[in-house]
């Protein structure tokens, strides 16, 4: 590779958003708002294969579509508001169920602020759409500031120049379609995700690029009826923390007159979703008799572990799954504040991989940084369900707080909510467990719990109606 | 009214925020209606109607005051809650967030800077020999 120092975008540039999810639209569109700014005139193409007003699985890109409370906040302050045919369902609490018992823990403003959604028109047997696709939503938007979409699958990437004797300024990127059609652009944003086999070429375009390593997560829909849900599902995200060596975690969310089963944790086959939903704190939550076997819709995709360790180079970016998204939880948000961070980045700053290193680098890192915090988070999690007396000492402790005024520090309840929502950055959530307060009374329900003998474990219901 | 929808819904004539109160957040209407008004000297003025959209009660975000107006739903309506806590972070990390509420609050300055103008030239011409 030769020395790359600093190249800016000119007008007239052109560049390719490969991959037309929240990550590719989110860049699209504040690429071109930034650049508005500055007065700048630049071309968007956004190539995105799928068509999302299709239900099932070839509209769909295969993820829960849960938009967290910062999310939501923080589009409605940039002046996005999620319409009511997106969110299916506003989430205003959540309950967590262990085998010792169920706590329902309300938002601190008791209001609906994480929103349920597809990502595309819903699952396979729909019997009629009432919904519009969440990703389409965010493509419009950035239709509307002037990129245009390109129906093609980019299948390769090539410099239109000899790179190792070619300055950086008098090459440019090449990619080519499915169809064989080519397009040179000053640079290139992969938002592709990593189900996709375009980051191969990537790779072998010797840029210093690695995909991220991933593992398998699970997704169910399961038809319920307007009627169930608000009996037995209602506007809540139901967690689930089961005793299983390979589920880190698990959640039942409603969504129109559907629920989503979601499953992360390490490579999760068939069998343990089976053993999963065998497990007596997940029929306590359906409906009675409910038939697992009946299945709407079901995906296996891939989910990040580590992100890429250099997620960009010359004229070229990698956001959201393809570069560093945030570890189980709010892949939308970790989109959102990557593709900013990025546009940000190439409009103000520059576009060779020395520019990105700067600003973009520096957010990639911070990211991983706190996804390491999140591990650490998750594996004293997993140490904490070992033991029945500490698995009744958090539910303890969150019932508590539940029934008392929210205090500063938020306590377990907070801890909890924010580490299952994705709501706060898993630093912030560790440094709230560094609470004197957190501490004394986790210490006194521990001591409590060890010394008393357990109680029945308590009913998803007898626990929803306290 | 979409009961599924992001935020709290407000029954018509129910106060979202009220004059004088302390505040830490600020407010997007979603759907429905709402109107600010100021009591002063035991006087009620319409300062006027937001709809899905705009957003009320910034002022408490970047100021140490207490709310400068009452807001109520007109009808039912449905207002999202950004908090202070959250918003302050995030403009922070990512200062381009303020752009919105800059360009909005400018756009407000705006309004207020032509509304002056003409009471002005009102009193001036009240004022006049004639």
């Amino acid at each position: 590779m030769e020395n790359s120092n600093t190249l800016k975008l000119k007008d007239g540039a052109r560049i390719a958003v490969i991959g037309g999810g929240p990550a590719g639209s989110f860049f699209s569109n504040f690429v071109l708002m930034f650049a508005d700014r500055l007065g700048l005139d630049i071309h968007v193409d956004i190539y995105e294969p799928r068509d999302f007003s299709l239900v099932g699985p070839p509209g769909c890109n295969m993820c829960a579509g849960i938009v967290s409370e910062s999310l939501v906040q923080n589009m409605a302050t940039e002046g996005i508001n999620f319409p009511t045919t997106v969110v299916q369902r506003g989430i205003d609490s959540y309950v967590l169920y262990m085998d010792v018992g169920t706590v329902k823990i309300d938002s601190s403003r008791r209001e609906k602020r994480i929103g349920a959604t597809y990502r595309g028109s819903g699952p396979r047997d729909v019997k009629e759409v009432k919904w519009d696709s969440l990703d389409r939503f965010l493509m419009n938007l950035a239709l509307e500031k002037g990129a245009q979409h390109i129906r093609a699958r980019i299948t390769d990437v090539k410099w239109d120049a000899d790179a190792e004797t070619t300055p950086l300024e008098n090459r440019r990127l090449v990619l080519k379609t499915q169809n064989g059609k080519t397009e040179t652009y000053d640079f290139v944003a992969v938002t592709a995700g990593v189900n996709t086999a375009i980051l191969k070429a990537f790779q072998e375009l010797n840029i210093g690029y690695q995909a991220p390593q991933t593992t398998k997560a699970y997704i169910r829909e399961y038809y319920l009826g307007d009627q169930a849900i608000g009996e037995f599902i209602g506007p809540s995200f139901h967690a689930f923390l089961p005793t299983m060596p390979n589920i880190e975690f698990g959640a039942i969310v409603p969504k129109g007159e559907y629920v989503t089963l979601a499953l992360l944790g390490e490579d999760i086959d068939t069998a343990t979703v089976d053993a999963f939903m065998a497990d007596p704190t997940v029929k306590e939550c359906m409906p009675p008799g409910f038939a697992f076997d009946k299945i709407a819709c079901w995906c296996g995709p891939r989910i990040n572990i580590t992100g890429s360790a250099q997620p960009y180079g010359d004229r070229v970016v990698f956001i959201g799954d393809s570069g560093v998204t945030r570890l189980y939880k709010d892949g939308m948000g970790a989109a959102y504040r990557a593709a900013k961070a990025a546009a940000s980045n190439v409009v103000f700053h520059g576009i060779a991989r020395d520019d990105l290193a700067k600003q973009y680098g520096a957010f990639c890192r911070a990211m991983e940084t706190d996804n390491n915090i999140g591990k650490f988070m998750f594996a004293v999690v997993r140490q904490i369900q070992r033991f029945r007396f500490s698995r009744r000492a958090i539910l303890r402790m969150a019932s508590e707080e539940q029934k008392r005024p929210p205090t500063a520090h938020g306590g377990m309840s907070m801890v909890l909510w924010d580490m299952f929502t994705g709501s706060a950055p898993y630093r912030e959530v560790f440094i709230r467990t560094l609470h004197p307060v957190f501490w004394t009374r986790l210490a006194w329900n521990m001591a409590v719990c060890l010394v008393t003998r357990a109680e029945t474990p308590a009913t998803t219901r007898t626990a929803l109606e306290t | 009214m979409n009961k599924d929808g992001l935020g709290k819904e407000y029954e018509a004539g129910a106060i979202i925020v009220k004059q004088g109160e302390a505040g830490d957040c600020m407010f997007v209407v979603q759907e429905g209606q709402v109107v600010a008004t100021l009591e002063q000297n035991g006087q009620e003025s319409m300062l006027g109607l937001l709809g899905p959209g705009d957003f009320f009660g910034e002022m408490c975000v970047f100021e140490k005051q207490p709310r400068s107006a009452t807001v109520r739903a007109i009808g039912q309506a449905r207002v999202l809650t950004v908090d202070k806590k959250n918003l302050l972070r995030q403009i922070t990390v990512d200062p381009t967030l303020a752009f919105n509420l800059l360009e909005k609050m400018s756009a407000r300055i705006r309004t207020l800077n032509q509304q002056v103008a003409w009471l002005t030239g009102e009193q001036e011409n009240k004022a006049a020999p004639k």
